[in-house]
C-alpha cells in the first residue's frame, strides 16, 4: 500500500465543514476511549455532559455565563494568533484585568453612580490587560524573546503577584482574615438577568467585541497587515509593514480583550478578588482551543466558545457525579486541540491510499 | 555556618538535576529542528507512571524505566503531529501539556496523599563522598543526578563529536540537503522527538520518586516550561545546560532560605519565572550572533518540496 500526499487547492466551505465534524467526531470517540480506559462508560459520561450543559434552563444559564469570558479572550486570541503571535499569557492578562478592575471598583466606586464606576472599571481592566499583554509583544520585537516563554512566565509571575495582593496589602477588613478582599460596592457589581449569573454588560461587550475584531480582520488595512505578517512574513517586511507597531496594537487589543473578561468576572461573578485559580477556572487556556476550533475567525469563536463553555459545565457535572478530577477538562481540551489540527492536515492536503496490486 | 552552605549547595544540585534531564532532552530534539512545547504534560506523565509503578514494585529503578519508556511513547503524538503531518510544533506541543497534565491528573487520582515506601536511595561514591565540605556536596545523591551529569557529557559528545551529531544537527540546519546526503531526516526528528520524552518522563521520576517521596496533581509546577527557556540559555549545548540548570536549582532552594528572614513567599515564588525572563533579557543583550538557534527550529519540513 502506498500513501500519497499532495496539495489540496481547492478548498471549498463544505471540505472546512466536513474536516471539522470529523476532527470533532474523532476526538469524542478517542475521548470515550480513554474514559473507557479509566472504567467509566464513556456513553453516560458524554451524555452526563451534555445534558449538565445544554439539557435544562439552568445549564443552558451557566453555559452562556462561562461563554462569556471565553467569547472575550477567544477573540482576542484569534487576532494574535492570525499575526502567528503565540499569546499563551491571555489567563494573566485576564487575571491582570480583574485587578486593576477590582481596583477601580473597590477605592472609587463607594462614591460614583454605577453607570460612571461600571464603564471605569472596564477601561481599567483592558488597560490593565493590554500593559500586561505588551510586555512580550515589546521582548519579543525589541529582544526577539520567544513570546511563548515570556508570555507563560508571565503568567506564573502574575498568579504570585495576585496571590501576594490578596494575603497582603489587599486582605479585606470585612473578611475575617480569609485572604480575599472587601466586596465591591453595590455599584461597582455588574446587575444579572434574574434567574441566572448572566452578567449581561460584559456579554454585550463581549458581542460588540467579537463585531469589532470581525470588521477590523477582514474589512481593514490594519487586519490585512495583520493577516499578510501571519501568513507571510518575508513579504510583510518588503512591503514596509511596521512589526513592531502592529504586533504592539495585535497585543493590546488581545491582552485588553482579556482584560475585559477579567472585570466580568471580578465584579459579575465573584464581587472580590481571591486566589487566581478561583477568579478564572482556567479561560485563558482554553480560549487557544476555542480560537482554533473558530479557525480563528472572531465571529465563530461565539459558537466554538458556546461548545466549551457547555464542556466546562459538563466537566464540572461529572466530577460531581462522577467523581473525576478537575483535570479531566485538560484531556477534553488536549484530545480535542490534537484532531483539530490533524483535521486542518486533511483539508489542506489530499491523500490518497494506493494498493500496490492496482495498475497506476 | 558550614552546615548551611553545604545544605544550600546540596539542595541547589538535587533541585536542579530534574532542570537539567529535561534541557538535555529539549536541546536534542530542538537540534533536529523540532520544538517540544509538550515537555511539561510529558514531565507530568513521567512522574505519575513513576510513582504508580514504584508504588506497586517497591522499585523505583522499575519506575524510572516505566516512566522513560512513558516520556517515549507520549512524545510520539508530538512527532506524528509536528513530522509526518507537519502541523503547527507550538499548537500541537500545547496539546501535549493538556493531554499530559489531564491525563496524569486522572490516573493519579487514587494515589494522593499516598506516601511511598521507598524513594530513590541516595549513592554515597565511597572514599570521595568522605571529602570534607566537597563530598556531602557533590558525592552523595540520588543516582539520578550522576546519571543527569553522564547524559550532560555523553549527548554533548555525540552532538558536538560524532557522526550522528553531524546528521542531528544538519537536519536542523538545512533538512533538505541534509536529504541528498541520504538521511531520513523524519525518521532522525523522529528519534530525536522521542529521546527528549524519554528524558522529560525521566526528569519527571525525579521529581516523584526521588525529589519528594509523593504524587501531587501539577507537582512539575511549570518545569517544563523552564526547561524550554534553559534550553535557549544554554545555546543549544548540553553542556551549558549542566550550568542553567543549577543555576535555577539555586534560585528554588533561595526560595525557601530566604522566607525565615520575612520576605512574603508569593514574592519568593515569582523568582524563578522572573529569572528565566532576565536569562533570555540578558541572552538578547549579548551579541545576537552568538544566539545561534538551528536555522529550521519549528519550520514545518515536507520531503521532496522546493
Amino acid at each position: 500500500m502506498k500513501i500519497k500526499v499532495t496539495d489540496r487547492i481547492d478548498i471549498l466551505p463544505r471540505h472546512s465543514l466536513l474536516s471539522l465534524v470529523f476532527s470533532l467526531a474523532a476526538g469524542l470517540l478517542t475521548i470515550s476511549f480513554i474514559f473507557m480506559v479509566f472504567g467509566v462508560n464513556p456513553f453516560y459520561a458524554l451524555a452526563k455532559i451534555f445534558s449538565g450543559s445544554f439539557g435544562s434552563l439552568y445549564g443552558i444559564k451557566e453555559t452562556i455565563t462561562k461563554a462569556i469570558p471565553l467569547i472575550l479572550v477567544g477573540s482576542g486570541l484569534a487576532l494574535a494568533f492570525r499575526a502567528k503571535f503565540w499569546n499563551i499569557g491571555a489567563e494573566s492578562q485576564l487575571l491582570m484585568g480583574a485587578i486593576f478592575g477590582t481596583w477601580v471598583g473597590l477605592n472609587w466606586g463607594p462614591h460614583l453612580p454605577p453607570a460612571i464606576i461600571v464603564p471605569l472599571m472596564f477601561l481599567a481592566g483592558f488597560i490593565g490587560g493590554a500593559l500586561w499583554g505588551l510586555i512580550p509583544a515589546i521582548l519579543k520585537i525589541k529582544f526577539s524573546i520567544n513570546e511563548v516563554i515570556s508570555t507563560l512566565m508571565l503568567n506564573y509571575i502574575c498568579n504570585h503577584f495576585m496571590t501576594l495582593l490578596i494575603v497582603g496589602p489587599w486582605r479585606g477588613k470585612t473578611k475575617h482574615g480569609f485572604p480575599y478582599t472587601d466586596d465591591l460596592p453595590a455599584s461597582a457589581a455588574l446587575s444579572l438577568i434574574p434567574g441566572s449569573r448572566i452578567h449581561y454588560a460584559t456579554l454585550l461587550i463581549a458581542i460588540a467585541t467579537v463585531i469589532v475584531l470581525g470588521i477590523v480582520i477582514y474589512k481593514t488595512r490594519f487586519g490585512y497587515e495583520v493577516r499578510v505578517i501571519g501568513e507571510n512574513p518575508e513579504a510583510a517586511k518588503y512591503s514596509g509593514i511596521d512589526f513592531f507597531k502592529t504586533t504592539l496594537i495585535v497585543m493590546a487589543i488581545s491582552g485588553g480583550a482579556a482584560g475585559l473578561a477579567g472585570v466580568g468576572e471580578a465584579a459579575g461573578i465573584h464581587h472580590y478578588l481571591s486566589y487566581p485559580e478561583s477568579i478564572s477556572s482556567g479561560y485563558g487556556f482554553t480560549a487557544i482551543i476555542v480560537a482554533w476550533l473558530a479557525k480563528l475567525n472572531p465571529l465563530y469563536v461565539i459558537l466554538s466558545a458556546l461548545f466549551f463553555a457547555g464542556i466546562l459545565v459538563g466537566g464540572d457535572a461529572i466530577q460531581i457525579s462522577l467523581g473525576l478530577p478537575a483535570a479531566t477538562v485538560q484531556i477534553f481540551n488536549g484530545t480535542l486541540l490534537v484532531f483539530l489540527i490533524m483535521g486542518d492536515f486533511f483539508l489542506k492536503n489530499r491523500v490518497t491510499l494506493r494498493w500496490r496490486s492496482q495498475r497506476n | 555556618m558550614e552546615d548551611i552552605i553545604i545544605s544550600v549547595a546540596q539542595r541547589t544540585l538535587i533541585a536542579g538535576t530534574p532542570l537539567l534531564l529535561g534541557t538535555i532532552g529539549e536541546v536534542i530534539c530542538e537540534r533536529s529542528g523540532i520544538l517540544n512545547l509538550g515537555v511539561e504534560g510529558v514531565m507530568a506523565i513521567g512522574a505519575v507512571t513513576a510513582f504508580i509503578v514504584t508504588f506497586a514494585t517497591g522499585n523505583p529503578w522499575f519506575g524510572l524505566m516505566a516512566a522513560v519508556v512513558a516520556g517515549a511513547l507520549t512524545s510520539i503524538l508530538h512527532a506524528f503531529v509536528s513530522i509526518t503531518l507537519n502541523s503547527s510544533q507550538v499548537v500541537s506541543g500545547l496539546a501535549l501539556t493538556m493531554l499530559g497534565l489531564g491525563i496524569s491528573g486522572l490516573v493519579g487520582k487514587p494515589y494522593i496523599g499516598k506516601p511511598l515506601a521507598h524513594k530513590m536511595a541516595t549513592w554515597p561514591i565511597p572514599i570521595l563522598a568522605d571529602i570534607p565540605v566537597l563530598g556531602p556536596i557533590f558525592f552523595d545523591h540520588s543516582p539520578y543526578f550522576y546519571l543527569a551529569l553522564l547524559l550532560a557529557l555523553i549527548s554533548w559528545f555525540a552532538l558536538q563529536h560524532t557522526r550522528l551529531g553531524i546528521v542531528i544537527r544538519s537536519a536542523g540546519e538545512n533538512p533538505r540537503a541534509t536529504e541528498t546526503q541520504g538521511v531520513n531526516v523524519y525518521r532522525v526528528r523522529y528519534w530525536c522527538v522521542i529521546i527528549g520524552g524519554a528524558l522529560s518522563g525521566m526528569a519527571g521520576a525525579n521529581l516523584s520518586t526521588a525529589y519528594s517521596k509523593s504524587w501531587i496533581e501539577g507537582m512539575t509546577a511549570g518545569r517544563g516550561w523552564i526547561v524550554i527557556a534553559l534550553t535557549i540559555f544554554a545555546l543549544w549545548n548540553p553542556l551549558r545546560a549542566v550550568i542553567g540548570a543549577f543555576l535555577f536549582g539555586g534560585i528554588f532552594v533561595v526560595q525557601y532560605l530566604l522566607q525565615p528572614l520575612g520576605i512574603s513567599p508569593n514574592f519568593l515564588a515569582m523568582l524563578p519565572y522572573v529569572a528565566t525572563l532576565l536569562v533570555l533579557f540578558i541572552g538578547a543583550l549579548q551579541d545576537s550572533r552568538k544566539l545561534n538557534p538551528p536555522a529550521m527550529l519549528a519550520e514545518p519540513y515536507r520531503r521532496g518540496e522546493r
